[in-house]
């Protein structure tokens, strides 16, 4: 700052302002602090740990099969993925074999679970750009998913529906039927999705070309998921380390190359119609046969570190164990997607003004818990 | 020229987006997707498997079927099952037993993961569908779940 004597009043002067923790637009409880010029960004630091809630502390503590709940809190839109991470990672260490209608089971649940993210994402992603509509249509369709989990597992967000060997029990009886209902009515109505919103010109206004991330800097930050897709890195761990039942679906990794706001919405609307080709696939033949292998009462892994790592509706989701032998985990490390791709928020959103870092902001499609844990 | 090119493209991808809404707005009364809550309560039916909270079931004769085997308190992750025992002696064998003189259910430290109810060998808990758990009081939120007076129904035995 110069002196006070001239008169400061037509010169440019950077200050800061507060966007959160409270702000509909970071959904959830994340600080951004913003130096700003006038309009234009010119620093982004995150400021996180508001709704830290020591998961993996606790985890330390609880037994393999208690780990399992307490992922459902971290991205809670994609709970039952979390689960299954777990799981695997347990199953794996323990060199055990789950029956072909658990895989398949887990593979047709965590596929509905990605679409009920990405409709919210997009009703959310609609309504941070300013239009209110898409956020009622968005949850519609949701709805009839949420159906699906209440009847199946007992929950319609915190499932908690697979255990360490399976699944807690069987699927019910109208599962099938509703999933066909659900795929036949999704169906007809995603082509709405891209009347009412990708068509639209205001919207392409405010998200062509705005935050761009480079294929270079989506790998050196680490991103995940949708947001390293749409800048043409190719990661899906389903394509590339299939786990469950991946291996026998037929599905196109969702590739986009411009990396800007646009593409990333591109990229989910894609993979809202790659999950219900896998789903469809796979609903007619469910292997039958038991729902779980059994386990001990306690669980206790060899001694060593196991990695298992999924693929979320928002990226790359890593369990890593280092167990000593005992009935819980010595160390618990999740490497959580949401936490590398708000990274690379900084180096897409510097430069840009201040309204765009909205948009891009919900094309990172973040979940607070899941970067907090 | 690309300026009122501009203005056709931008009314039509406009007009495009309403006749979406419109055609919901027309076809309103076909398809009604919500739901007014409080006003259908007496005919909302949920999900059998819906987890709304632990019950401990009686049956006619104020009888359940909890041994008391603590294994339900040992599965929940967070402490929401406490479980005061006594031993009492057994009428048909005249050996001491254990027995349950308080089953404890804190719900408000529930997470409702379901692991209690997985984990008790005699079927002694079940969800219940009820949902509508808030209170003014969270002491209102700790529940006895046997009810008073209650024993064991004959024949319920604890696996070894």
């Amino acid at each position: 700052m110069t002196t006070t004597t001239e008169n400061n009043a037509f010169k440019s002067q950077e200050y800061f302002i507060n966007m959160g923790p409270q702000h509909p637009a970071t959904h959830g409880v994340l600080r951004l602090l913003l130096t700003i010029d006038g309009e234009i960004i010119k620093n982004i630091d995150p400021d996180l740990g508001y709704i830290h809630r020591s998961i993996e502390k606790m985890c330390e503590r609880d037994s393999y099969q208690q780990i399992v709940h307490l992922t459902d809190r971290m991205d809670y839109l994609s709970a039952h993925i979390n689960n299954e991470a777990v799981c695997l990672a347990v199953e794996n260490a323990l060199g055990l074999e789950v029956p072909e209608r658990v895989k398949v089971i887990r593979t047709i649940i965590a596929e509905l679970t990605r679409l009920a993210s990405h409709q919210l994402w997009w009703g959310v992603m609609g309504m941070d750009v300013g239009a209110l509509t898409t956020y009622f249509y968005g949850f519609r369709d949701r709805e009839m998913i949420n159906d699906i989990f209440e009847e199946t597992c007992g929950a319609r967000l915190t499932m908690n529906y697979n255990i360490p060997g399976g699944l807690m029990f069987d699927l019910h009886p109208n599962f099938v039927q509703r999933v066909k209902d659900f795929i036949a009515h999704f169906k007809t109505k995603l082509p709405e999705y891209d009347t009412l919103l990708t068509g639209n010109v205001i919207f392409q206004k405010r998200t062509q070309g705005v935050g761009i991330l480079t294929k270079e800097d989506a790998i050196s930050f680490g991103t995940t998921g949708p947001v390293a897709r749409a800048s043409g890195f190719s990661c899906d761990v389903r394509k590339h380390h299939p786990y469950s039942a991946y291996d026998r679906v037929q599905f196109n990794e969702a590739l986009f190359t411009v990396g800007d706001t646009f593409t990333r919405y591109q990229v989910r609307i894609q993979e809202m119609w790659e999950s219900m080709a896998i789903i469809e696939q796979l609903i007619d033949n469910i292997p039958d046969g038991e729902f779980k292998t059994p386990t001990n009462a306690v669980i206790k892994l060899p001694k060593g570190e196991f990695y298992q790592r999924v693929e979320t509706a928002r990226g790359e989701l890593g369990v890593f164990i280092v167990s000593d032998g005992k009935k819980n985990p010595y160390r618990l490390k999740f490497r959580s997607p949401g936490f590398s791709n708000l990274s690379a928020l900084k180096k897409m959103a510097v430069g840009s003004k201040l309204g765009d870092l909205v948009a891009i902001m919900a094309t990172l499609d973040i979940v607070v818990p899941d970067i907090d844990r | 020229m690309s300026y009122f090119s501009d203005i056709y493209n931008g009314v039509k991808t406009l007009l495009t987006g309403m006749s979406v809404t419109g055609k919901y707005f027309i076809n309103a009364r076909k398809e009604i997707i919500t739901q007014e809550f409080p006003n259908n309560r007496a005919t909302l039916k949920m999900f059998d498997r819906f987890r709304g909270e632990v019950v401990m079931p009686h049956d006619e004769n104020n009888e359940h079927r909890c041994t008391g085997c603590q294994k339900c308190e040992l599965a929940c992750p967070n402490g929401s099952i406490e479980i005061i025992w006594d031993r009492v002696i057994d009428e048909e064998t005249g050996k001491k037993i254990k027995a349950i003189d308080k089953h404890i259910y804190h719900l408000s430290m529930c997470t409702m993961c379901g692991l209690c109810i997985e984990a008790c060998p005699t079927d002694a808990i079940k969800w219940s569908q009820n949902f509508s758990n808030s209170s003014y009081d969270r002491t209102q939120l700790t529940k006895v779940l046997n009810k008073p007076g209650s024993k064991i129904a004959p024949g319920v035995k604890d696996k070894e």
